[in-house]
């Protein structure tokens, strides 16, 4: 009922400015079935009568949200004035994607459970693994030999990520920490000695990141926010606060310039962040589901998501709303991880149904199906010079595919 | 779980389905069309050696309702067959095959939108009536016997317990109707493999545990199948959750009017223009993407040549690189080689404090918190202190913020100074810098390098 009065009262404010789009949108928000017949009565009548028999206790509440809403329909009225026409209808001028031809071309073996995360070192061929069994592993991937291990004294290490000097490893989890390790040379020392915990959130840490430094890391919790940290110090230099829910997700900007970086969460929304001033200065919530996986167009000026409810979605900055979904009848597994390809125009996406789908970005269709994982594919990730990609999945071994 | 600002507007009214329910509800989509009285798939009872096969349907299905590919339909209904919405007669390994092979449908009393969480001791039941029956197909597989074993030491204590209601469960069983049994006794057993799998086979039912708090719904959880009662009560059936959401605040709500109204004042631009603007960029780098165009000489991965990865490392860059750096000013700032020649070309020109004071500032921004007032004032000193040594030309305002914020120095100290610069750079050095006869000779590889030999007039000092 709470809903239904200030739906109303959205309706005697403003009449006149009811667009199909808003009365559409009206009619979902009106559901379940009791209240549509009424609720569509409301949206015809010019004087809803009703609206007088329930009084709100607090009525500025009610009339904030009402002036919210507002805003956020004319919010997505701006944004569909400029919709002039689809992506893949401008594509249409451009080659189709001809057979590729993927293969694994290197399956790495080791981990004892399943792997949740991983990251390529800048020299394209190092990468670091995760795992539930909490080890942490680094390899040489071209030649699949274990390089460093640690144990982390918490299960599900669901994040890690390889410093831009490749000196260093961070990772983190169900610790609702963030450590970083430092890389020696010497192979049987203890890499457990020299950890350094970084971060501190208040649950678990999904997702962490350094910045173009070995100096700053950027990570994403269960406790809603993301945050920048002094590695050095500990020091938390930046908070990032607006999700509703758990942050599953990040991606930094590309940019040389840009102090940017983008966020997904359980509630369904991907943010915007400005990194300086902490601020959210784009949202986009058009997914049905948690977004697991949140990956910068190599321009900067837009980037895909990966969510639960099977659907891949590309949202441009500039246009500032979705501008592709990538999505299938037979795909009902959700997305876990995705990333592009060096020029754009291939994403990839890891699925719950233990598959890759390869999918042509401007025409919006699925260019290639990979199989080969024997169970979730958990993180994927395009190499530094986009010679190859790597998955990880719960089947315990990771994939390297060209 | 997040719960600070857990002001949760729900974009259509929906209530929020937890990831694993949109899932179910999808496959029970699927489910429902194979079902279907007239379009669905034939379900009959099959005669074979000495007896009847009740309601089965063959493995030759060639597509669901959405008409996909041969490998796709067989891979999507192993997961549905895994996930035990139907099984094959005669396995307790779940999958889908394109054979002969019988499968019948679970009922929805098992299916995994139940939430079922059966305890070891239902299994326990389970497995002690099925050794209860003399029938050879009930007969225990090994991992199955193992099992018992197990449990049998596990429930010590309680094992005379477990024997009485498995003897219940078997006498209930065997008042049944014979085809009817048949059936049932299939399904339980579906049940157990989707809940207790074969060892090597995939759990279905492990969950991610970032999504597991939300899945659990206290009085959605079903425990036991036998209707046994744990020792631990692990719900009251009268038990309704907590709303997850909490209504805002007053303060949330203006916060997110302030966040509706900035951005209403964004510029936007037109789908048309940002299309055009993805096409051109996939299609000018499109040459660099080893999946459409092969590494020179040859992809390490596919190969096992290395001699890409060194000759990237080598000082000496490619045309292709070199082009590159025409791009964008991005690409050549980008790249360290790029950053090496820009330079040089810049210092050969007497204009170099613009671009070692943009990238002085990023190095800034790149070192501990604890090195960062003393690194502002050397760069203060170095380019904007008066009388510096390489002045650089910002515009008043920018000087003025800036003189401002080195007084209290932090990471972004020279933000909107370095922001002009950037903007001077990239209009005018970078625009003489691909005009030069220096990126030019690089562009079309005439002369290495290392040996810095290039045509610039007054530099008497880099001959070599």
């Amino acid at each position: 009922t709470c809903e239904y009065n200030y739906v109303l009262s959205c309706i005697s404010c403003e009449p006149r400015v009811l667009s199909l789009q808003n009365i559409l949108s009206l009619i979902l928000f009106l559901l379940p079935a009791s209240a549509l017949t009424t609720g569509i009565y409301m949206i015809f009548s010019t004087k809803p009568e009703m609206a007088t028999q329930e009084v709100q206790p607090n009525e500025t509440l009610t009339n904030l949200k009402a002036e919210s809403d507002t805003l956020k329909t004319k919010l997505e009225d701006e944004r569909a004035k400029l919709h002039d026409v689809e992506l893949h209808q401008v594509a249409e001028k451009v080659d189709g994607l001809g057979q590729f031809i993927m293969k694994t071309r290197r399956t790495l073996k080791g981990h004892g459970n399943k792997v949740l995360c991983m990251d390529w070192c800048k020299d394209k061929r190092r990468i670091v693994s995760s795992s539930q069994d909490g080890k942490v592993i680094v390899w040489d991937a071209f030649t699949t030999n274990k390089e460093h291990a640690v144990t982390m004294p918490c299960t599900w290490v669901m994040a890690c990520a390889y410093a831009p000097s490749g000196c260093a490893v961070a990772c983190g989890g169900l610790d609702n920490k963030c450590s970083v390790y430092p890389l020696s040379l010497d192979k049987n020392e203890n890499l457990a000695a020299k950890k350094k915990s970084v971060a501190m959130h208040t649950n678990y840490l999904s997702a962490c990141s350094f910045t173009n430094s070995d100096m700053q890391i950027l990570t994403s919790s269960g406790d809603g926010t993301c945050a920048l940290w002094d590695v050095e110090s500990g020091q938390l230099l930046q908070s990032f606060h607006g999700h509703a829910a758990d942050v599953l997700c990040l991606d930094l900007a590309p940019s040389e310039t840009g102090n940017t970086f983008v966020s997904g969460g359980c509630d369904k929304k991907a943010n915007v962040w400005d990194m300086r001033s902490g601020q959210c200065i784009q949202s986009f919530e058009t997914h049905e589901s948690d977004i697991n996986s949140v990956r910068y167009y190599p321009s900067g000026d837009a980037f895909a998501s990966g969510s639960d409810d099977a659907t891949c979605r590309l949202y441009d900055l500039r246009a500032d709303r979705e501008v592709a979904i990538y999505s299938k009848e037979s795909i009902i597994f959700g997305a876990s991880s995705v990333d592009f390809s060096l020029s754009g125009r291939l994403l990839f996406g890891g699925y719950n149904d233990y598959t890759i789908n390869v999918w042509d970005v401007l025409k919006g269709t699925r260019v290639s199906i990979l199989f080969g994982h024997e169970n979730r594919v958990s993180t994927l990730r395009l190499s530094p010079d986009g010679t190859a990609f790597c998955s990880g999945s719960w089947d315990h071994t990771l994939r390297i595919w060209a | 779980m997040a719960q600070t600002n857990s002001y949760r507007q729900s974009s259509n009214g929906v209530a929020d389905e937890s990831p694993n329910m949109l899932v179910y509800r999808k496959m029970e989509d699927v489910i429902a069309h194979m079902q279907d009285e007239t379009n669905g798939i034939p379900v009959r009872t099959v005669k074979s050696f000495l007896s009847k096969i009740p309601s089965v349907f063959s493995g030759k299905i060639h597509f669901f309702i959405v008409t996909v590919k041969r490998l796709e339909a067989l891979h999507l209904g192993t997961l549905m067959a895994a996930h035990g919405y139907f099984f094959p007669i005669s396995d307790h390994v779940l999958t889908l095959k394109d054979d002969g092979t019988f499968y019948r449908f679970q009922t929805p009393y098992f299916w995994p939108s139940n939430c079922w969480e059966p305890e070891n001791t239902d299994y326990a039941v389970y497995l002690c009536k099925r050794t209860m029956q003399n029938k050879a197909r009930l007969e225990l597989a090994d991992y199955e016997a193992e099992s018992l074993a197990r449990l049998q030491r596990a429930f010590a204590r309680k094992w005379e317990f477990i024997f009485m209601q498995a003897e219940a469960q078997a006498k209930v069983d065997k008042k049944r109707d014979k085809i009817e049994r048949k059936i049932l006794d299939s399904q339980e057993r579906a049940f157990w493999d989707v809940h207790r799998p074969v060892p090597g086979c995939v759990n279905t039912t492990e969950a991610d545990i970032k999504k597991s708090s939300r899945m659990k719904q206290p009085h959605k959880t079903r425990k036991s199948v036998y209707g046994l009662q744990n020792d631990i009560q692990s719900h009251s059936p009268a038990h309704t959750p907590a709303p997850e959401v909490k209504e805002p605040t007053e303060e949330e709500i203006r916060d997110q009017i302030q966040h509706w109204q900035a951005q209403l004042d964004r510029h936007r631009l037109k789908m048309s223009k940002v299309a055009e603007s993805l096409l051109s960029y996939t299609g000018q780098y499109v040459e660099y993407d080893p999946f459409f165009t092969s590494p020179e000489p040859s992809n390490p991965w596919i190969s096992d040549d290395i001699t890409v990865w060194e000759l990237e490392t080598s000082k000496e860059p490619g045309q292709q690189r070199v082009k590159r750096w025409g791009f964008g000013i991005n690409e050549v700032l980008k790249d360290p080689v790029g950053r090496e020649q820009f330079l040089k070309f810049l210092e050969s020109e007497f204009s170099s404090e613009n671009l070692r004071f943009w990238l002085a500032v990023q190095e800034v921004k790149k070192r501990p918190i604890r090195e960062v007032p003393t690194r502002v004032q050397e760069i203060w000193q170095e380019f904007l202190a008066p009388g510096a040594p390489s002045a650089i030309n910002v515009d008043s305002k920018s000087y003025d913020k800036t003189t401002q914020n080195v007084k209290d120095p932090g990471r972004y100290a020279f933000e909107d100074a370095q922001e002009h610069i950037y903007k001077l750079m990239k209009s005018d050095s970078y625009s003489r810098f691909l005009r030069s006869t220096f990126y030019q000779e690089l562009l079309q590889a005439k002369k290495k390098v290392n040996n810095c030999t290039y045509h610039c007039s007054n530099n008497p000092s880099r001959t070599g």
